[in-house]
């Protein structure tokens, strides 16, 4: 080692050193038995940058205010109780991380959003391995950036949409993580209003009143690997630019009106490698352009694809659509998509060339899909021989449905 | 009547036809499985088949059986026995030896796949189910006809168009009626009209378990009571074997009425 090196190396070590000092300066205890006997005196007293360690017991406080840069660790899972009478956390400050609570009632309101934490104004807050149960909002994130919310767990108990909240709210947020969240119960899952470059990434969404995952006006976001089931609906994007939809799982969003995912005023998206599974509706879109559909599985849903007006320049190719009631579903007979080699379990063709491709195209809307979305009662016709026979003859020589809706290429063969 | 039926099961279990129908399932069941081996998936393939094909065959072979069997009707009509018991007893045996075909021969590729060890088993006993019912409501009805026809010709007529009618004109006709009323709500009449057609009330058992997720699509507060809960299935199980039990008694009705 020359002696430059070493120089580098006890710099190093100094700088190391310098910065551990002020972090192990000071750990607070917290709990029932402890001087500090509650959280909020235990931030009072705090420096900047302590650790409040805060033991097994019952919290019952509410409207406690972060105001500086502090860790909130607890042990085996202290319950903090807002006894229903407020917001329980107010984050203001940059550099707080929230770890091992459970925070329980949460006060609900018709008048301010109530949540478990709140973030206001803040950057780099991390938001780890909490549980939240009996609330109103679970982790609000207010006109914050940078931060982390991983391993949340929210279970709430939501009946009506009107008094309940959201599990993770972001509001003007931007460049945040949100993952391994599991969330249950609430209104929307996760909700984006105004946010933009969130990546949100294997959490799962199930029983919500309204959908899993939420996007207003929120651009430039990546979701991937999440789960979204048994929701009113699954994921709900509108009115957004470029975001990014892959790996993810959609699965039994059954009713009325219920979605897969639901596509309004959607642009310059790319949606690559989900799997839409027994929803009633696989993928809704509405007014939404330039949008790539690449290598997802529709499998067994009511409705594959349901396209509703004014789409254009979408592209499908490479997806799997296996045994849907109906495959694909237009409500005019103007296409401005294109269909290319999908796989299709519907395709009745030939491949005597034997290159994997179909030799005759296939044409994926059915004149049934038609009839149904005119007189919505004639799907109680579903699969009877006379409807089969009139699709035959329509697939044969098309009237109703578009000219140029086909898929040249059927894939003869399940794509991987 | 437990005599007559033995015998004109046996008579039947010897036909050819019986071997047939039997030999015709058997190759369907294992081609169905060859081809792909998934069996949740064989079962919906054959549902589609099954009610079209059971009712078709039903239909004829019941016709065919009563005309050919007329001679030895009236040799036993000489006889001091009930009549209700001898054209019941006829009825079983056709439907019966129908229905053991039906069984066997899908039965067996399915149980060699696997059957057991599948989760197929719920569905696969509905099929069967399905198709024993319709077994019987068709045998029913064609006897019914062959009863009212001296006539041969007109009878296998009747016979095909009673099968035509239930399986594509009564569905063609139903849709017109939705269209051209579409105005006014149409859900109770959809669900009371497919109650007075039995493969439609089959088709309804099978979208059950196959197509829910379409199914719930639809708005109506009249259609998600009905198909959203148990109780679609059990009136829809209730209608069928109403209709079961329709033929059956206007056969012996007819029966006793009749002269020879």
């Amino acid at each position: 080692m020359s002696q430059e090196n070493r120089h580098y190396v006890f710099y190093i070590l100094l700088l190391l050193l310098l910065g551990i000092t002020p972090v192990r300066a000071g750990t607070i205890q917290v709990c029932p038995d402890c001087d500090v006997k509650s959280i909020q005196h235990g931030i009072n007293i705090a420096q900047e940058r302590d650790t409040l360690i805060i033991k097994e017991g019952v919290y019952a406080e509410f409207n406690i205010l972060i105001n500086k840069p502090l860790t909130l660790l607890g042990q085996n899972y202290p319950v903090v109780d807002g006894n229903e009478k407020g917001e329980v956390f107010r984050i203001v400050s940059d550099g707080v991380r929230i770890e091992g609570l459970f925070i329980i009632n949460v006060g609900v309101s018709y008048t301010s959003d109530h949540a478990a934490i709140r973030v206001v104004r803040s950057k780099d807050f991390q938001i780890v391995n909490n549980r939240f149960e009996n609330l109103f909002f679970g982790i609000f994130l207010e006109k914050s950036s940078h931060g982390v919310v991983d391993s949340n767990q929210i279970l709430g108990i939501a009946r009506d949409e009107y008094n309940s909240g959201n599990g993770i709210h972001l509001w003007y947020s931007n460049n945040i993580l949100v993952k391994d969240n599991n969330i249950e119960g609430v209104r929307d899952g996760i909700y984006l209003e105004f946010a933009d470059t969130i990546r949100i990434r294997g959490n799962q969404s199930r029983k919500n009143l309204r959908y899993g995952l939420h996007f207003m006006f929120s651009n430039d976001n990546i979701y991937s690997d999440n789960l979204f089931e048994n929701n009113g609906a699954g994921v709900a994007v509108m009115f957004s630019k470029k975001i990014r939809m892959t790996g993810n799982r959609f699965r039994k969003n059954w009713g009325p009106a219920a979605y897969g995912m639901l596509l309004k005023e959607i642009n310059d998206a790319e949606i690559t490698g989900n799997l839409f599974e027994e929803n009633t509706v696989g993928i809704n879109i509405e007014g939404s352009n330039r949008i790539t559909y690449r290598g997802n599985n529709f499998v067994s849903n009511g409705w594959a694809i349901r396209v509703l007006g004014a789409c254009y320049s979408n592209a499908f190719s490479r997806n799997n659509f296996l045994h849907n009631s109906f495959d694909l579903s237009y409500n005019s007979n103007v296409n401005d998509n294109s269909f290319e080699g999908n796989y299709w379990s519907s395709y009745s063709g030939y491949d005597l060339d034997k290159n994997g491709v179909g030799d005759v195209p296939h044409r994926p809307v059915k004149l049934f899909s038609y009839i149904v979305n005119r007189t919505p009662e004639t799907l109680i016709l579903l699969r009877s021989l006379f409807m089969d026979l009139i699709d035959f003859s329509e697939r044969v020589s098309p009237v109703f449905t578009p000219d140029n809706l086909v898929d040249s290429q059927p894939q003869m063969r399940l794509i991987q | 009547m437990l005599k007559i039926l033995k015998y004109s099961f046996y008579d039947l279990m010897r036909s050819r036809w019986s071997y047939v129908y039997f030999l015709f399932y058997l190759l369907l069941g294992f081609v169905l499985l060859f081809l792909n081996n998934d069996l949740s998936k064989a079962v919906i393939t054959l549902m589609n088949i099954i009610i079209i094909l059971v009712p078709l065959i039903a239909t004829i072979f019941g016709v065919m059986y009563f005309y050919n069997s007329r001679e030895f009707t009236e040799l036993l009509l000489a006889q001091p026995l009930k009549r209700s018991s001898i054209f019941m007893g006829q009825y079983l045996g056709v439907a019966g030896s129908l229905t053991l075909s039906l069984c066997l021969g899908l039965g067996l590729p399915f149980l060699l796949y696997g059957l057991f060890k599948s989760g197929a088993i719920l569905n696969f006993s509905m099929l069967i189910l399905i198709g024993a019912l319709l077994t019987f409501i068709f045998t029913g009805l064609a006897f019914n006809i062959a009863l009212s026809n001296e006539n041969r010709i007109k009878g296998f007529g009747y016979a095909v168009l009673l099968w035509l009618f239930m399986a594509v004109i009564y569905d063609g006709l139903f849709l017109l009626t939705l269209i051209a009323f579409e105005e006014y709500p149409l859900d109770t009449f959809s669900l009371a009209a497919t109650v007075f057609n039995p493969i439609d009330l089959s088709r309804i058992l099978i979208l059950l378990k196959l197509d829910i997720s379409a199914l719930l699509g639809y708005t109506g507060a009249v259609f998600k009571n009905f198909l959203g809960t148990g109780l679609g299935f059990l009136i829809s199980a209730a209608a069928l074997l109403l209709w079961t039990v329709l033929p059956v008694w206007s056969l012996s009705f007819k029966a006793k009425k009749k002269d020879f």
